[in-house]
Formats: C-alpha cells, structure tokens, sequence
C-alpha cells in the first residue's frame, strides 16, 4: 500500500483485546453457568439454569471465532506460532465446547440420556473453561521460537503456571456464571447461586494474589514494568481498584442485591486483564515479536477494519436486542424442557 | 501412504471438515425453507405452514448446534496444523473469515435464539425477520467461505512478498475464477439435498397415512423446487467444469483420469487409475464423448496427467471415483424428479406408495454427492493447498509429531462419532414423531406476558 497514514496495528491489538475481552466475559458467564450446573440439587434447577442462557450461549461464542480469525487477519505469525505451541489445550477446549454445546438441544431430546447429557454439559464446561485458563498461562510464559514457528514441543504448554492459570479461569468463569445466576434467578436457586459464588470468589481471590505474584517473576521485563519508578506509581490504581473490586463483590455476594454481583465480577475480570495487557503490552508472541512485528499487510488490516467499523455496530445493536427479547427472570413452569 | 505428521493432520482436516460440511449443506437449505414457511404463514395465516415451520425449526435446532460447534473448530485447525499455510496466506484469505464472522456468525446466532425461543416473547413479523435474517446469515456464511476455498483452488489478485501473500486487489481475490461457478454449484446443491430430505420426511408420513396435510404440501413443494434445480444444477457443474478445464488441467485429467492428453478422447466409465504406472487398468470408455463433455467440442483438446511433472500431479482415484459417485447421484434424483412429473399428470403423487417409498430411499443422496463432489475437488487440488504455488507438505505446523497427531485425531473421532450418532438418531426421532406432538413447550419464558402467537401456536396443535 501507498503512504504510511495510519498505524493500524495498535488499532487492532485494541479491537483484538476488546474482541477477546468480549468473549471472556460472554462465553466466561455462561460456561461458569455451567461450571455450577453441576451442583445443581434438582433437575428443576438445572432446568432453569440452562435455559438461563440457552439463547444467547451461541452468539457468545462467536465472539471466540471473531477473537481467532482476528487474531489470523491482524497478526498471523502471532496465530502461526501461538497456535501450533497450545496445540493440546486447543482441541481439548474445542472437544469440550462440542459437548456444552450439543448438550443443551440433546439434553432435552434425548431423555433417555439424560444424565449423560448433564455431565457433558457441566465437565464440557469445566474442561473448556480450564482449557482457555491453560492457554492464557501459556501466553504469559512465553514460547519458544525460532525465526516464525514454533520450536518447541507440543506438551511444553503444561507448566504449573498454566495449569494454575487453568484452575484459575474457572474459578473466574464461576464467579460470572453466579452473578449471571443471581441475576436471573430467584429463591432458592438464587441463594444457591450466591452460596456457590462465596466459594468462587475465594478461589479467584487466591488465584489473583497467586498469579499477580508470579508473573513479574516470569520474566524481568514484567517486573520493571510494574515495578521501576514512575510506573510504580503511575499503576498503583490497577492493584487498588481491584482490591476495591473484591471488597465490592464479596458485599455483594452477602446482601440482597441482584446486579451487584455480576457487574462487581464484570470488574474485577477488566482489572485482571488490564494487568495483563499492562504487563504484555506491545508483544503479541510475548517477549519475541511485538505487533508491528506479527502485522499483517497493511492492506489486510485496512480491508478488514472497514468492515469491523461499519458492522461490529450494528452487531452489538441487534446482539443487544436478542438479549433484550430474553430480559428478566428465566421462569420454570412454561419452559425449554 | 505415510503416517506421519503430514497425512495425519491431513486425514484429520479431512475428518473434521467432512462431517461438518454435511451440516451446513442441510442447514443453509433448512434456514431458507423456515424463512419460506414462516413467510407463507405471515401472509396467508394458514395453520399448517405454522405446524411445519415448527416441526422443522425442531430438527434445524439439532442440526444447527451441531453445526456451529464442529465449524468453530474449523479455523483452529487452520492454525493448529496448518500453522505455515496461516503464516503464508493469513494476510488474503483471513480478512474473508473475519467478514464470514462479521455478516453471518453473529447475525445467525443473535436471531436463532429468537427464532428458536422468542415466538411467543417478540411480535409475529419480528419472528418471522429473525428467521429470514438466520437464513441470510447462512448464505452470507456460504458466501465467504467459499470465497476462500475458491481463492485456494485459483488464486488471483495477490502479490509475493518475501515469499508469503500479499493482498493487491480484493475483488480480483474474492471474485476468483472458479468463485461464481463454485458458489452457484454448491448454493443449488445445498438447496437439492435439503429438499430431498424434506421430500423424503413427507413421504415417510404418507406410507404411514399419518399428518396429510403436512406431507402433502412439503412433498408437493418440494419436488416443485427439485424439478428446477436438479436440471439447473447439471448445467451449472458443466460450466464448472469448463471453468476448471481452464484454470486446474491437471486437477480436471485427474478427475477423468486421463494420462495422454489430445483430441477426440474418450469418457472413461470405469477404470482402475494406477498413479505409479501413469495408466489405467480395467478401463471402460465411450469413444470421442470425452472431448465433446469436457470441451464441447469432439475436437476439444484436453491435456493428459502425463504433462505434468510427477510430484505436481493429484493422486487419481479419488476424483475420479467421487465425480463418478456424485454424478450418479445425480441421476438417481434427476430420475426420482422426473417420475414426480409423470405421477402429477397422471394425479397419483400422494397415492403412490412405491414412489413415496423411493424418496425415502433417495433421501440422503444429496449428502452423498455432497461429500463426494468434495472430496473430488479438494483431492483433486493436491498437492496443493493454493493451486500451483504452495505445496500441502509445505503447510503444515512444523511442531507436530506423528503421536500428537494421532492422538488429536483419535480424540476427534471419539468425538465426532458420538456426536453424530447422537445427533441422528435424535433427529430420526423427531422425523417419526412428526408435526403433531411437536411443541407444547419449545418456547423460553422471560419475564414477560404472554405475546398474541400463542393463541395460534396452541391451536395449531390440534
């Protein structure tokens, strides 16, 4: 393309970053969802539980392809070399999405399978959310490269890192799929809803502290980041709003309040990745290539831009409106099942 | 054939992408026909388009689940295992998966949660936009995706820069040379096999003298919309094939299995392709028709296998069988579509249960030729991933071991297999079950009063 204009590539770091951000916390409340499905007393709770995001569980998860292809589009030898390095806990989270998410029409079809169909959805969750939270430790590690593949082994992925940043995530993902939950439940499953949330809460409460605390250590830029002066002092509002978050979230959870828990955990989810994004910032293959590095032709960001601008708009206009359609509380008597 | 990374990841790209095409060629089909029966009974307000529309609306659920959980395992593998073709084509066919997600994904998921659950939430035209927009984002999804797979089989407006591609020019890279001809071809062949389904479920309730008026207006329909496009579609793939004749020669003599070239050639029925030995075994053919077929001209000069270098030349078999598979399914529905005539005239469409049993038995041709017409041209395009410039081999993720990839591939057929088992014979269930004992309850509450379809849906139920 002609003359320099515009630099696009931290343009779509921003709008991959949103994309991605979008997606933790759409598909985060409804796998948390079904994280918890499986402490479900009765099938009446699990009833309501599923239809509770039986609508929108499937436009959530395109926002999982829209962070894939775009990640492909904006920054290829990002998705070249990241891809193959995660390549287990890949298909272990496309296997485990398979099983979510036939399970909502087969559950209900199927009867005679039933049971079979409620472990599908609460284990499928659980693995793909466990999954995603491997991924994400990976990330942070670092991979090995040599020129623009990936040089190391497929297993390399499982480190004690990314598999506490695994049980982290769903921890993370509980916690959302309870405020979700409170929010469009009531009685006894709401009290269940906040029950549950109180034991996730304190997973990531720990996973938080645990993760915040090994990362500087993964690698020394990270460290200097949060740590050298001025930024220091410049980034102490992430830590202390976040502890803020947390005083908020387990309040909360403790009184009666319905949206609270849900937009404290929404919280607490920005705060995280923010420090993350604070900590990564500009690398895309972390401490190999930056994104200018990984872009794609500027033509290739260009082309697709036009069309994130004009129609991601109109996207969340009508995505809005289907969650509209579906607003209040999720009723038990006339239902899904 | 070595199990290596390479075949592996191979049979497991083709594992996954053939049990997932046989969803979306029933489903873009589906989405359309609800939007139609949604539509008829806006406007005419008769009850059975209700009945119908909801019955399938039951079985496109099954089906579109299904679908959207094997297709989002789609571009991961594109990254998975084939990380180099990623690297190298990223920048041209990326940008068509993002507006694929963009005007179809999005559009498909946000209004199927309304055309599944809302009926009685939103008011009846915005039930029946929410189906036509899940139909126009099934297309819209066709459309691009077979963009990308046109520009891999003939590429066009791009630049190499330092080795990989560059987009030049986007119309030239969408609008390809065998795009128009592969997206008419595949649209007209979605539509075929639904409607054979369709066909095939209405015929299935007429042997068992059960919901008449159902089958009656789907079977008549149907083989309506059959009796244009089952002819259409032999024109459209000729034209492919000419298209294909000019742009992939060696992948066409594959698919015919010719090794000399020249003029007058004949058409092979059968034959035994032997890649090693560069001939074929056994062989059947018709004198001079070859050339007239595939040129339209007995004259017309085809070149032979023989002219390409070994290692550039697709391995012969299974073009050729899956053409021969995909045309003879072809025959099978043109007949099936032209006897439907022949009981029309003589007014014994709905009485004649020898043919009603015949749709049942033609019912899943469509998916037949489907997979196989699939299988001849992505065969047929190797051994390359894009046409003549960059080779499969050169494709795949260099990380991989052979026991990585059987064992993704193990887990994928474990998988698939239990997903589609279950999937079918819940769907077969459903087919059985019919129009009548369908949805008392197929409806999510919100908090909400109840909306002015419900009356209706109730009633309809007889």
């Amino acid at each position: 393309m002609s003359a320099h204009v515009l630099d696009l590539a931290p343009i779509w770091a921003a709008i991959l970053g949103v994309g991605v951000f979008l997606y933790v916390l759409l598909d985060g409340f409804d796998l948390g969802v079904g994280i918890l499905y499986g402490f479900a007393p009765d099938r009446q709770s699990r009833n309501l539980m599923m239809n509770s995001i039986a609508p929108v569980w499937d436009g959530n998860e395109t926002w999982l392809v829209l962070g894939g292809v775009a990640l492909l589009a904006a920054f290829p030898l990002a998705f070249a070399i990241i891809l193959p390095a995660v390549y287990f806990p890949m298909i272990l989270m496309l296997l485990a999405l398979v099983f979510r998410g036939v399970s909502f029409e087969f559950r209900f079809r199927d009867s005679e399978h039933r049971t079979f169909w409620d472990h599908a959805f609460c284990w499928g969750s659980a693995l793909g959310a466990f999954a995603q939270g491997v991924v994400l430790g990976a990330f942070i590690q670092g991979f090995a490269v040599e020129g623009r593949h990936f040089a190391g082994r497929s297993f390399d992925v499982f480190t004690p890192f990314s598999l506490l940043t695994g049980v982290a995530l769903m921890f993370g993902y509980a916690l959302l799929g309870a405020g979700w939950l409170i929010l469009k439940t009531e009685g006894p499953l709401q009290d269940m809803a906040r029950r549950l949330g109180r034991i996730a809460f304190f997973g990531v409460l720990v996973a938080v502290v645990a993760v915040s605390l090994w990362t500087p250590f993964l690698h020394p830029a990270i460290g200097e980041r949060w740590f050298s002066w001025p930024n220091i002092a410049w980034l102490s509002p992430v830590p202390i709003l976040t502890a803020v978050a947390a005083t908020a979230e387990w309040r909360a959870l403790n009184d009666r309040s319905e949206i609270a828990p849900f937009l404290s955990a929404i919280a607490l989810f920005v705060l995280s990745y923010l420090g993350l994004a604070i900590s990564l910032f500009p690398m895309i293959v972390p401490y190999k290539y930056t994104i200018w590095q990984a872009a794609s032709s500027e033509a290739t960001q260009a082309f697709l831009l036009v069309g994130v601008l004009v129609l991601l708009p109109v996207i969340l206009l009508y995505t809005a409106w289907s969650y509209w359609v579906f607003r209040g509380k999720v009723q038990a008597n006339i239902g899904y099942h | 054939m070595h199990f290596d990374p390479l075949f592996l990841s191979r049979l497991q790209f083709a594992w996954v992408v053939a049990w997932h095409f046989l969803l979306p060629a029933f489903t873009v089909g589906l989405a359309s026909f609800i939007a139609f029966m949604e539509g008829l009974s806006f406007f005419t307000g008769r009850a059975v388009y209700l009945r119908i529309s909801i019955f399938w609306t039951k079985i496109f659920a099954v089906s579109f689940g299904m679908g959207v959980v094997s297709g989002i395992t789609m571009p991961f593998q594109f990254g998975t295992n084939w990380s180099r073709f990623s690297d190298d084509v990223g920048d041209i066919v990326s940008p068509l998966l993002g507006y694929e997600g963009l005007t179809a994904f999005f559009l498909e998921a946000a209004f199927l949660g309304v055309l599944l659950f809302g009926r009685k939430l939103v008011p009846r035209w915005a039930h029946f936009f929410a189906a036509l927009m899940v139909a126009l984002g099934t297309l819209a999804s066709t459309f691009w995706i077979l963009a990308v797979n046109s520009w891999m089989q003939t590429p066009a407006g791009f630049d190499f820069v330092d080795g990989r591609f560059q987009p030049r020019d986007w119309l030239e890279i969408i609008f390809n040379p065998s795009f128009p001809y592969r997206l008419a071809h595949v649209v007209t062949a979605i539509y075929i096999t639904t409607g054979f389904v369709v066909a095939g479920v209405a015929s299935f309730w007429l042997l068992r003298r059960r919901f008449y008026e159902e089958a009656r207006t789907t079977l008549s329909m149907t083989l309506w919309l059959l009796s244009v496009l089952v002819p259409l579609q032999a024109a459209i793939g000729d034209q492919h094939g000419l298209d294909t004749l000019k742009y992939q020669p060696a992948k066409l003599a594959g698919i015919e299995a010719i090794w000399d070239g020249g003029r007058r050639l004949p058409w092979v029925l059968f034959a035994i392709p032997d890649d090693a030995a560069a001939k074929n075994l056994y062989e059947v053919s018709i004198p001079v028709v070859g050339s007239l077929i595939l040129t339209h001209d007995v004259d017309g000069e085809v070149r032979g296998l023989k002219s390409f270098p070994p290692e550039d030349r697709p391995p012969v078999a299974v073009p050729f069988f899956g053409f021969r598979i995909m045309l003879a399914c072809w025959g099978v529905m043109m007949l099936t579509v032209v006897l439907s005539w022949w009981l029309r005239m003589r007014r014994k469409l709905f009485d004649a249960d020898w043919y009603h049993r015949l749709c049942m038995v033609v019912a899943p041709a469509g998916f037949v030729a489907v997979i196989a017409g699939w299988a001849t041209t992505e065969v047929g395009r190797q051994p390359w991933t894009v046409y003549g410039l960059m080779r499969t081999a050169d494709s795949v993720s260099p990380s991989l071991t052979a026991a990585d990839v059987t064992l993704s591939l193990v887990a994928y057929s474990v998988v698939y297999v239990l997903m589609f088992a279950a999937g079918i014979a819940m769907m077969v269930r459903i087919f059985e079950r019919g129009p009548i004992a369908a949805d008392h309850a197929d409806f999510i509450e919100g908090g909400r009063p109840q909306g002015p379809v419900e009356a209706l849906s109730r009633g309809g139920e007889g």
